[in-house]
């Protein structure tokens, strides 16, 4: 029975006459509940000590730094972009080329403001031209390339402020000379390193340009910086 | 929209919590996103969607708060009594608008540079040429002379005339009392590209002259590449006479170019003269002003004792008002004779 049953009836053979009548409503009720207290166990760093967040974070950007003064082709700047380091070196740029008092002679010095203002909209124009000259490269991840790379100029800052406490001679201005040129080169071909990848292949120059003169802006406020006797 | 009259209240707050607007729905298969986190993620025809539904929700919301306000006010104020979760829904409210403007905000910001992106589509070599063909006046005058129409040369050079200008201000010690050296050169190179080339582009228009202002901010931009050759030369090798034979050579070639396309778009003798005259004129004093604003000051004194027909423009405090030429020949005269006298 059951054999001449089969034969009969060849596998699915129902199935293509089942039909869902127009008159069954299909509804339902379909209720996601919003279960917000389960959701950041695993993420959520309010708990945790505020040492960690700032070693964590410093750890970071410490990375970053090593990854620009040895600038070889990762992503890691790229990829995990942040702005404390940029901050942090602008920052520090601004306040050891801050002037004196309004009122003395050599008034020729930037003040904080202006240093903070050029790096940050110098970095801005520079996104700004990369991304119309057809970049792929995001807002924030060029903010966070420029801002890094100032730390070979920030260094170069602190080297000739040091040589500074010797006296203004040729002598020490050569040194100075040589180190923040090679300073801003190295700023340059860091960036450059990063950024450039994000281009065209025939319009790198155009990109490196801009940069180029925005390090040597840079640069040259640190070279003419003179501290007040 | 789900506006439930009826349906179970499941009030654990007393302002009515956010739960109410999920579940309540019974028969609706919508997932009511108003008061989960408003990600930047969806698109702007979905926003535009759920505007509407908000909208739709408003004006019930709006109803019900005037049947409510009618009812009278005791203990109105969380909205216990009345529409549930009325406070709720004007929190989540806020809350939409506010992205909502956000997102409208970053979608102007990018249609913006989209505009302006066609301006930068050059390549190296095209803007070496044609920083090289400023320098070069074209010889045909009868037909119009064609301009590229891109920004990205006249702003890299706007912007490398204003690192020159620093630092020609920093060596010549300029004080600058009411501002500072990066705002002065800045707004010195920006003013005089966008304001010279506005002021252009309404004299053109008034001659009729067949020119854009595109074309003519390009054109002026470029023209600023011999400014740029002079100021780096003279700001670093101070001698008076070859800043002369620079300004008229390279700076007059610069003019002459930019004045012969303008010729060649122009019909009419009177016309032509107009603004060719102006154009050349503020063009060579400006290079003439950049050179001596910031000059050194003790070149300066030598060079006004060698040459008597050449006051140079006194490099004072910004807040100083301009005085005679007299006084400030007496001025530098009775310097000069105490520093030669050291």
């Amino acid at each position: 029975m059951a054999e001449v049953e089969e034969s009969n009836k060849p596998l699915f053979a129902g199935l293509s006459d089942i039909s869902i009548s127009e008159d069954i409503p299909v509804e339902g009720d379909i209720s996601v509940p919003v279960g917000s207290q389960n959701t950041d166990n695993d993420f959520s760093t309010l708990d945790e000590p505020v040492k960690d967040t700032i070693l964590r974070d410093l750890r970071a950007v410490g990375q970053k730094f090593v990854h620009v003064m040895y600038p070889k082709k990762s992503s890691a700047l790229l990829r995990d972009w942040d702005l404390w380091g940029p901050l942090l070196l602008c920052v520090t740029l601004a306040l050891m080329l801050q002037g004196g008092s309004a009122d003395s002679e050599e008034d020729g010095r930037p003040q904080f403001a202006e240093v903070f203002v050029i790096i940050w909209f110098g970095s801005v124009i520079i996104t700004l031209n990369s991304k119309l000259l057809g970049g792929t490269i995001s807002f924030f991840q060029s903010l966070c390339v420029l801002g890094y790379c100032i730390l070979p100029l920030t260094v170069a800052m602190i080297v000739c402020r040091i040589v500074l406490l010797g006296g203004a001679s040729v002598v020490s201005f050569a040194v100075r000379l040589i180190v923040v040129t090679a300073s801003f080169s190295w700023s340059t071909f860091a960036s450059t390193a990063f950024l450039a990848d994000s281009q065209p292949a025939n319009r790198k120059a155009l990109v490196v340009y801009p940069v180029f003169l925005f390090y040597f802006v840079i640069g040259w406020m640190i070279l003419t910086f003179s501290p007040s006797q | 929209m789900s506006a439930p009259q009826g349906s179970t209240n499941t009030n654990t707050e007393p302002w009515g919590s956010f739960d109410d607007n999920i579940i309540q729905g019974s028969g609706s298969a919508v997932i009511d996103m108003e008061n989960m986190d408003d990600t930047s993620g969806s698109s702007f025809e979905d926003m535009g969607e759920m505007h509407q539904r908000m909208k739709e929700e408003e004006e019930v919301t709006e109803e019900a708060a005037a049947t409510e306000e009618d009812n009278g006010e005791y203990g109105d104020f969380l909205g216990m009594k009345g529409l549930k979760g009325q406070l709720g829904r004007q929190v989540a409210d806020e809350v939409w608008q506010a992205g909502k403007r956000q997102a409208s905000k970053a979608f102007n910001l990018y249609a913006n540079i989209d505009i302006l992106r066609p301006y930068f589509d050059v390549e190296p070599n095209q803007v070496r040429h044609r920083l090289v063909e400023s320098l070069i006046p074209v010889r045909m005058i009868n037909f119009p002379q064609k301009v590229a129409g891109e920004l990205y040369g006249p702003m890299m050079l706007v912007f490398t005339m204003v690192a020159i200008l620093l630092h020609g201000m920093k060596t010549s010690g300029t004080v600058i009392r009411e501002g500072t050296l990066m705002g002065t050169a800045i707004g010195t190179c920006f003013g005089y590209w966008l304001g010279v080339s506005s002021f252009i582009y309404f004299l053109a228009y008034l001659c009729n002259a067949q020119i854009t202002m595109l074309q003519m901010l390009s054109l002026l931009g470029y023209g600023l590449f011999g400014h740029c050759v002079v100021l780096f030369i003279t700001y670093n090798v101070h001698f008076h006479s070859l800043f002369y034979i620079l300004w008229l050579v390279i700076g007059g070639l610069s003019t002459l170019r930019m004045v012969a396309v303008l010729i060649s778009r122009t019909v009419g003798q009177t016309p032509r003269l107009i603004l060719c005259g102006t154009l050349a004129a503020l063009h060579m004093l400006f290079l003439l002003y950049l050179h001596f604003a910031y000059h050194k000051m003790v070149e300066g004194i030598l060079d006004t004792l060698e040459g008597p027909n050449i006051p140079p423009i006194q490099r004072v405090a910004r807040d100083v008002p301009v005085v005679a030429n007299v006084v400030v020949n007496a001025t530098i005269k009775s310097i000069a004779a105490i520093v030669q006298s050291q």
